[in-house]
Parts: structure tokens; sequence; C-alpha cells
């Protein structure tokens, strides 16, 4: 071969110049780290399923910027991504994940065992906890490139694995297209449902391509043990519950998960996972853990403290609004997750949203009191 | 020119691929090549030996899906309503999904808008856009029989006339200003060689802006006017153009959206108009150009007239640049989506007709007079105290000059309906029969 990409050569009839996004006003990773040169190296490429750079790019070309958040502004579309654009991706990664270089090792720790405390967050402040991370089901390619066929494949693999676990995890799958409007409302009643993504930084990508085919939530009978199948990865996996007992939403994830890892596996399918990125997803942000581990918590006076930016940032830890990214917090209810995916450890970081969280409260406690918080100031973490 | 030269399953076309004479040759099991006879302009050597070589040249991710089963890739279209999924069939799916255009636009991109966008609530929606000229004769399996429907039963052996003579038009200067509150004219080109705005890349984009606002500037006389790129756009010139409700904004539509034609928004899209202000072009919208004539008042003739002269020039200007606009006389003027063939052609008014809106035979006498309506905003919106925009139906089969001789006639019928129904007076003697 050559077994060329018939659209992608035939932009290579026109010049670099002339091919290279107008990124005078986009402020993201990727419009950050892409000249004209490394365009020009890398836009001849594919991946072995047809992938090119364009496509990676062109959810950062068409959003140019977020108020509130630096974006990403790039994706893949299969594992292959990170290999054949590493010129543009390893930059993008570093910049994303503080410093992050390309011969650094990820390491992956689901021994909820190593998690110390963390039952004991005050539920009067902390009204509930939730873990969260993706998986990519390995030799299938990524939602903004999979084709109707290898969505399908992936659902009917998750379904087949999921419809397999019992005790605690005996679950349903709901999958959205025969979804009748009683199980909707009370999908959504519970928190459960995620909708088409209207987000442009996902249509953009491609993500909502034939929605809502072989889209589906799944959930255990008890409610605390959720899986999204094919959003914005191909498993989203989240474990969650009211109250504060982080540690036990930390052993329902990590058991879980590993017993979603282990049926795969049974059936030649692993997770995408190397060394370097540990778990692989669509968005680069998610590289590593995929974790995102977070309480709903009231901090009212906390979070009007001239501090609390500050605060947030030595923790390692990063605020949302109730509704999640994007968002603003309603009544002095903030979620607050970890800030890092990559270069730590699932317990790691758990672990630093667990002690963070602890001390935020205290902090709050001591405020309404009317005292002052300057000596728990922490060190940058 | 694209024209066929065999009908052994391999077929052999020659053409123009942005200027450079090649040939191509497809089978029926999508094993499609481009030879450039010339050697070919890229400085990438690895370009060049992938021009140079044999077969198989195929489309990496379209090749990879085929390890699928037609079954298991075909789309869900049990929800749906519009055009493609009435005719697309899984037999007819497994036929195309292994062709690509030279330009490598396969079913999938053909079909995507369709299958994410199950049905309107007002109108049939197509289902399908093309990606380039030759996804009309790649895909004619699936396109000629949606041309069909939309098209009122036009057949793949049907020619379509062309008439942008305005001298042939009758009458059209005296629809009564009372009622005719404006008066346009609208249609789409596209310049050969190029591929489409689903799936033109930003340098191709760009070559069709560059041209375009070439041909525009060498205008003159009281077509004489100016082009604003939509990224260099100042907010006062922004407002001006809002003002005069010449401006126009990224699609939010979801069919345009899924279609892909809002990639890399605003790049390479602009608005150039007369200094006049009634004669007006899109640069690379929905099609890569949009041509429109317009003014305040009854008189269409003059709209019609502008129209015509000032369409005759820019075809001429790009022509002088070695540049055509897509066209055969199958389908006439070769458009983005396929309800635009043919003519391409929207000529409207806003008229006030209050009372006809309301009564029980409007609708009927629309469809007689081979019109239909519209809300002030265009399409899919409401009417706003009781003014349409009433254009014509059709777009193939039928001339530029009977098109808008249906909207001058009709109109002045509509309008004398309506004048009648002020009095009081009955509408049932002066009933159209079906045009």
């Amino acid at each position: 071969m050559p077994f060329g990409n018939t659209h992608n050569n035939f932009k290579l009839n026109y010049k670099v110049e002339e091919e290279f996004p107008d990124l005078s006003k986009h402020n993201n990773h990727m419009a950050k780290v892409l000249t004209k040169e490394i365009y020009g190296k890398l836009r001849d490429r594919q991946t072995p399923s047809g992938y090119t750079l364009d496509d990676v790019i062109q959810t950062g070309v068409d959003n140019p910027g977020h108020p509130f958040i630096m974006t990403v502004g790039c994706v893949a579309g299969d594992e292959e991504s990170y290999e054949v654009f590493k010129e543009l991706l390893d930059p993008v990664i570093s910049d994303r994940h503080g410093g992050y270089k390309p011969t650094d090792k990820h390491k992956t720790d689901l021994n909820f065992e190593n998690l110390k405390g963390g039952d004991d967050l005050d539920p009067n402040y902390v009204l509930s906890s939730r873990v969260r991370t993706g998986r990519s089901i390995k030799g299938l390619t990524l939602p903004p490139h999979n084709s109707r066929g290898e969505r399908r494949l992936i659902e009917k693999l998750s379904v087949e694995a999921l419809t397999s676990l019992d005790g605690e995890f005996k679950g349903k799958y709901y999958p959205l297209k025969s979804m009748t409007d009683a199980e909707q409302e009370q999908l959504i009643a519970d928190h459960f449902l995620f909708d088409k993504p209207v987000s442009p930084l996902l249509t953009c990508a491609g993500m909502a391509r034939d929605w809502p085919d072989a889209r589906g939530i799944w959930h255990n009978d008890n409610k605390t043990f959720l899986v999204w199948v094919n959003e914005e990865d191909h498993l989203r996996v989240i474990s969650m519950q009211q109250g504060g007992n982080m540690r036990e939403v930390f052993r329902r994830f990590c058991v879980g998960l590993q017993k979603i890892e282990e049926i795969f596996k049974k059936h030649n399918h692993g997770f995408m996972w190397n060394e370097h990125l540990g778990y692989i997803l669509t968005c680069p942000s998610n590289l590593g853990t995929g974790l995102r581990g977070g309480v709903h918590v009231k901090l009212p006076k906390l979070s009007t403290h001239a501090k609390f930016e500050e605060i947030l940032t030595r923790l390692r830890l990063q605020k949302r609004g109730t509704g999640g990214v994007d968002t603003a917090s309603v009544g002095g209810v903030f979620d607050i997750s970890n800030a890092d995916r990559l270069g730590s450890s699932e317990v790691e970081q758990v672990q630093l949203v667990v002690d963070g969280v602890k001390l935020m409260v205290e902090m709050e406690k001591k405020l309404e009191k009317g005292e002052a918080i300057d000596s728990m100031i922490p060190a940058q973490k | 020119m694209i024209c066929y030269k065999g009908r052994s399953q391999v077929i052999r076309l020659t053409g123009e691929l942005l200027g450079r004479r090649c040939w191509f040759v497809s089978s029926s099991v999508g094993k499609i090549g481009i030879f450039v006879s010339t050697p070919g302009s890229c400085s990438n050597p690895q370009v060049r030996k992938q021009q140079g070589s044999t077969m198989p040249f195929g489309n990496t991710h379209n090749q990879m899906k085929l390890k699928f089963s037609s079954e298991q890739e075909y789309p869900d279209l049990s929800q749906h309503n519009n055009h493609m999924a009435k005719i697309l069939t899984p037999p007819m799916y497994e036929r195309l999904r292994s062709k690509q255009t030279p330009s490598g636009f396969t079913l999938d991109d053909v079909i995507q808008t369709g299958v994410d966008n199950p049905g309107h609530p007002f109108i049939m929606t197509v289902g399908c856009v093309a990606g380039d000229e030759e996804t009309y004769e790649v895909f004619k399996e699936l396109l000629d029989p949606v041309i069909e429907d939309r098209h009122g039963g036009y057949k793949p052996s049907d020619k379509h006339k062309t008439d942008l003579n305005a001298g042939n038009l009758k009458g059209g200067d005296d629809l009564d200003p009372n009622y005719v509150l404006s008066s346009r004219v609208r249609t789409g080109r596209s310049v050969r060689g190029f591929c489409l705005p689903p799936h033109c890349s930003r340098g191709e984009r760009r070559a069709v802006e560059k041209l375009s606002v070439e041909a525009l500037a060498a205008l003159s006389g009281d077509l004489k006017g100016k082009y604003y790129a939509l990224k260099n756009m100042t907010d006062a010139e922004q407002q001006q153009l809002i003002d005069d409700h010449f401006l126009f904004d990224k699609p939010v539509s979801p069919l345009l959206l899924a279609s892909g034609m809002a990639r890399d928004w605003p790049d390479a899209r602009g608005i150039w108009h007369n200094d006049n202000k009634t004669f007006l072009v899109w640069v690379n919208e929905e099609d890569h150009l949009r041509v429109i004539s317009m003014q305040k008042g009854g008189n269409m003739k003059e709209v019609f007239n502008r129209f015509c002269t000032g369409l005759t020039k820019i075809e001429n200007l790009f022509k002088e640049r070695g540049h055509a606009f897509m066209w055969n006389e199958h389908l006439g003027y070769v458009l983005t989506c396929p309800s635009n063939l043919g003519t391409g052609l929207r000529a409207g008014v806003h008229v006030k007709l209050p009372k006809m809106s309301k009564h029980p035979k409007f609708e009927d006498i629309l469809k007689k007079l081979r019109l239909q309506k519209r809300g002030t905003g265009g399409v899919d919106t409401a009417a706003v105290g009781g003014v349409f925009d009433i254009s014509n139906a059709d777009r193939l089969g039928f001339s530029e000059v009977e098109l808008v001789q249906m909207v001058v006639d009709g109109i002045k019928l509509l309008v004398d309906m309506e004048k009648r129904l002020e009095k009081g007076q009955s509408i049932d003697d002066i009933m159209p029969s079906q045009k």
C-alpha cells in the first residue's frame, strides 16, 4: 500500500499556508501549540482508521475560546491518534497536565483500601459525593470518529458485560432510543439522564452523530452505580450517593470498575491503556485516570472569601456549579473536585479531594463563627 | 464537463479537478484512483508518490467501515420523516456504501444530516446533501429518487431549461405597493472544480472566496460594490448590515450544522453588496455563492432585471478567470442541497394578506398557484401581522422566467382576492386552476 485517505490527499493539493487555520482569535491549548510547521509536518498523516490532523483540531478551530476555562481544542479519534499526532498532542498534554513530559510514566491505583479516611465528611455541608471516570474499548475508534457499526458493537459489548454483574451491581440498561416517557422522567429525577450534547465543543468534534443510536444508560438497582454508554467516551462509569461518605463511593467505584474490566478482558476486549498516558480517552484532558472525584458542598462564606480561589489552587481542586461543567453555583453550593487527571493515581486524586474538602468545611465553620482562617491556609500540594 | 465513456462495471470519467485534467477509475467495489496527468504542484514527495501510484487508492475510513456488515452500519430510520429516509433501503445502502467521489465524499457523508435530523415539524426536509458535483452522479441511485420526490416527479431523463432573459417576463412592474412591501429574487451558484460547503477544506473555501471577491470587484455602474469579510467586520459595519437585513449569521439550524457547513466559521465567509444596496452576494454560506436582488415595493420586474443582468455579468467574470459554474442539462445549476437544483431560484415578496391568509382555501390556492408561504423571517419562521413571504415552490423543471412569472401572476391574483375580501365580496369566481 499506499492505502490512502482520498479526501485528505485531495487537500494536499493546497499549500500549507492555504489550509492552515486562522487561529488569531483563538485561546485554547491546540491553538497555542499548533504552528504552520507542525501543521505542515502532520497534515499528510493518518491513523490506521483514517483519522487526520484536521479531524483532531476541528473542534478547536470551530471554538475559539471559552469565557471561563482554557479548553483543549483537539480530540482523539482512536488510540493511535496520540501516537501519530504526538508532535501536537504531547505539548498539549504537557500544557494541560502541569508539565507532564513525553517520557513520564503514569501510575494506576484502583485499590480503594489505600485511601485514608473519607468516610466522615460532614453531611451538614457535604450534600453528595461522586466519582466518575471513562473507559475506551481497545480496537474500536472513539466517539468523534466511530461509525454506527462500531458504536453499536460498543453498546452490545457493554450491555453484555453490565448485565452479567450481580450483588450490589445488579442493574438494568436503558437505551436512549427506546426509553419510555416514564423511564425518562425517572432518570431525570435521579439526575442520571444524559442528553444529546449541545455544547459546540462536543458537537463540532462529531460526537453527536447518529444520536441517539447506540447510546444508553445502565444503572444498578440501588441507583448508586451508573454507566453511560457512547456519550463523550465509550463508557463513563459513575459511583455516587447522598452525603459525605466518599470512601464508600470510591470503594464501589473501584470494585465495580474492576469487575467490568475483567468481563471485557474475558471477551478479548481490554480497555485502552498504556504506561505513559494511563487510560486513553477522547479528550486529552481526561487522560491518565480520567477521574473526577467530587462533592456538592455548602460553602457560602468560604466561597466569598478573598482567598477562595487560591485555596482551591493549592489544594489542587477546582470548582464548578452544581449543574456540572460550565454552570454557576446555586445557593452557595459548589461542586468541588480534583483538578488533576494525569500524573497521579486514582487513590492520590481522591485523597486530595477528601483531605481538601475536610479542610474547607472546617474553614467554613470557622468563618461562621466569625473566626479567621489565615492559619489554616494550606501549602501548595 | 463530466462525461461518461462507458457502461461497463468499470466507469471511466474524464473531468477537471482544480483545473487540471485527470481521469479516474471507479468500480462497483469502490476502489477509486485518481491519476493526475500533469505533475502535481504539491511539494510533498509522499503525495506525488500516491498521485502517481496505481489502485487501490482508497478512502481509509470508509474502507475500515466496510469490515462491518451493511446491517450493522445501516442507520436506524424508523423515526424518520425526510426524503432520504423514505428512499434509502438496506440493499441500496449496501450497494452505495463502498463508493466515493473523486474528492472522497461517501454515502455516509451524503446522508449524515438526514440521519441526525429525523424530521421537521412543518416541512418535509431533504435529509441529504452533495459534497461536490460528482455526488449527484456517484450516488444517483439514492439522489435520483430523492430528486424525483422533491421536484414533482422529475425523471432521470428529463432536461432542465435555463432562461435568464429578463425581457421574457411579462408584467411584474405593477404589484400594488400598498400590499407588496418588498420583492426579492435569490439563487445559488457553485464554482466548478471545488467541493461544496459540507465537504470543502479551508484551502478550497478560501480559493472560492478569493475568486468571488476578484470577480465581484470588477462589477461597475449600479452594480459597483464592496466586500465585507465576516472575520474582520467592524462593529459598525456589522450593525449596518443587520439593519439592511443583509447579514447572514453562523448557521444554527441542525439541518445545516449536521452536514458540516459551519466548519471553520467565519473563515472565508463574507457579504458583498452594491452601493445601492439592491444586489447582494453571500460567499461560502450554504452554497459557494448566493446571489440576491431585492428592493422595497412591488416592482418585481426591476428586481428580476437586475438579478439576471448581475448574475450573467458575474458568470462571465468567472469564466474570464477560467472558472465555470456547475451546471448540466439534466440538473441545471448544481447546488449543495438537492432541493435547490435547477434554477436554485426563490423569487418572493413580503405581502400583506391578513384576510386571505385566514380564508379556508388559502393553502389550496397557494398550491394551485405553485407558490409557498413562509414567515417574514424566512424559512421556518411565522408570519407577523398578516404579512407573508410568498414565493415559488418549484426549482427544477421550470426556467427562471417561468418561476418568476408564476410569482408575479400569483401575487397579482392574491392581492386582488385580498381587496375583494376587504370589500366583503366573494372570491369564488376567481379561483385559479392548477398551474
